[in-house]
């Protein structure tokens, strides 16, 4: 026996208990905001990551010649480092001229990598063996020539394991950036919050996640690709 | 500026500190109860470590939000689930340094104790463990200084803390209150960092720091 007051019951129940995920919503909406959201999520990543080694670089190479100034470049990176996002966000936002969107998130991340980076670059370059960089000498290769052709090539598996390890932090805050209008696939996050729908949520975490651990396998793959001598030889 | 400091002598500032304090310390605590048992009953076979060292690595690499949200729609709202998710993220570092700190205990040093007569926990609570304390505490460190800046979403999940002051500033569109969150979010950050450092440090055996001293 149909009995519609029951009907009503379950449908009523069922917007109490959403169901954890409607595969429907995903296939609707994949590309007009699933695929946006991946991309933009890269994007943030990729521009901060690029715009944090070309400060990073020069510094530095810079910081490991003048070695007086390395103390205090660790210092005031790992102060920007040791700071909570949401902190750091909400700071650059109360700066006058500064107005919430990609902009402050871009800063933040950026602010974020130099500590790991400048680290690394330090540390490849002092690994360079002095026998190495005087051989080079020896053979003619100007101070210019040696820090392009001897030294930065033989520290380039330190400085792309700092390259990671920058990136997959940068993927995990670039999420929370989209509190401040940011975007990428922190916003599908914060509006399944809002929206209490699980599916927006989940979808929106494990696509961060899988896109962090998606960079870190890459870079490691890369990393080692760098670092010819420590593969196996095939004899 | 004294507007600053007249969030700060609000009533719920003090309940808002207390809560990210609170859920902070017990994810930290629940965090070191779980991976330090887990490090030590796989610190001889090599296997465990790797699979240990493997897991917490792509633990790592999980984003503290994603934690915390995917908690949400299994848990609910709450201090709770808050807690659950900042004690997901309170492991990998501990498990990793604890693995690899107990493991790279130089083989003749262990042999040595054994060779006075030492038994295998004897070995363990004399000698691993020392050698080890300084990068167990490394660990430590970093999961405590992740756990404070992450309890700050916890306002997102309505789990409380200093992130709800961030929130309510940015929703009022007040700097005052915004500031007041940011900077007290941070500097209870900073502290955290510094406080475990110094604490690494005091448990660095001494004659570990004389080593250190000499460049081994």
């Amino acid at each position: 026996m149909a009995n519609p007051s029951l009907a009503l019951l379950q449908d009523l129940s069922s917007i109490e208990n959403p169901k954890l995920i409607e595969w429907d919503w995903i296939s609707d909406n994949f590309w007009e905001d699933i695929v946006p959201a991946i991309q933009g999520h890269i994007f943030l990543s990729f521009v901060s990551v690029a715009l944090a080694l070309a400060i990073s670089l020069p510094t530095g190479v810079l910081v490991s010649r003048y070695r007086k100034a390395y103390p205090p470049v660790t210092f005031v990176t790992g102060l920007l480092y040791s700071i909570p996002s949401l902190a750091l966000f909400g700071i650059l936002i109360s700066i006058p001229g500064i107005t919430i969107g990609p902009t402050p998130v871009i800063i933040a991340l950026v602010a974020y990598s130099l500590l790991i980076l400048i680290r690394n670059t330090v540390a490849g370059l002092d690994a360079v063996p002095a026998e190495t960089i005087d051989a080079a000498r020896g053979m003619g290769l100007t101070e210019r020539q040696i820090l392009f052709r001897v030294e930065l090539p033989l520290a380039l598996p330190v400085i792309v394991a700092g390259i990671r390890i920058a990136t997959v932090t940068i993927i995990g805050i670039a999420t929370i950036g989209a509190y401040i209008a940011g975007g990428g696939l922190g916003k599908m996050i914060f509006d399944g919050i809002n929206r209490s729908f699980p599916t927006m949520i989940i979808t929106g975490a494990v696509l961060a996640t899988v896109l962090a651990i998606v960079a870190d396998l890459s870079l490691l793959g890369l990393e080692r690709y760098l670092r010819p001598w420590a593969r196996k030889r095939k004899t | 500026m004294s507007g600053i400091l007249d969030v700060f002598k609000r009533p719920d500032f003090f309940e808002l500190l207390r809560q990210h304090i609170l859920l902070s310390a017990a994810a930290l605590l629940i965090g070191i109860a779980i991976a330090l048992p887990v490090a030590l009953a796989i610190r001889n076979t090599s296997l465990g470590a790797a699979l240990a060292v493997n897991i917490g690595n792509i633990g790592r690499a999980v984003p503290s939000l994603a934690i915390l949200a995917l908690c949400q729609p299994f848990l609910g709202f709450g201090f709770d689930t808050a807690l659950v998710a900042l004690t997901a993220l309170a492991i990998p570092p501990i498990l990793i340094n604890a693995s690899t700190g107990l493991r790279e205990v130089r083989r003749d040093i262990i042999d040595a104790a054994r060779g006075m007569g030492h038994s295998g926990s004897q070995v363990l609570t004399r000698i691993q463990l020392p050698i080890a304390a300084p990068v167990i505490f490394a660990g430590i460190r970093t999961s405590a200084v992740q756990v404070v800046a992450s309890a700050t979403l916890a306002t997102f999940i309505g789990g409380g803390g200093l992130g709800e002051l961030i929130v309510e500033g940015t929703q009022l569109n007040d700097t005052t209150i915004l500031l007041a969150g940011s900077f007290s979010v941070a500097v209870l950050a900073i502290i955290t960092e510094v406080g475990f450092g110094a604490l690494e440090k005091a448990m660095t055996p001494k004659g570990l720091k004389i080593a250190q001293k000499r460049g081994r």
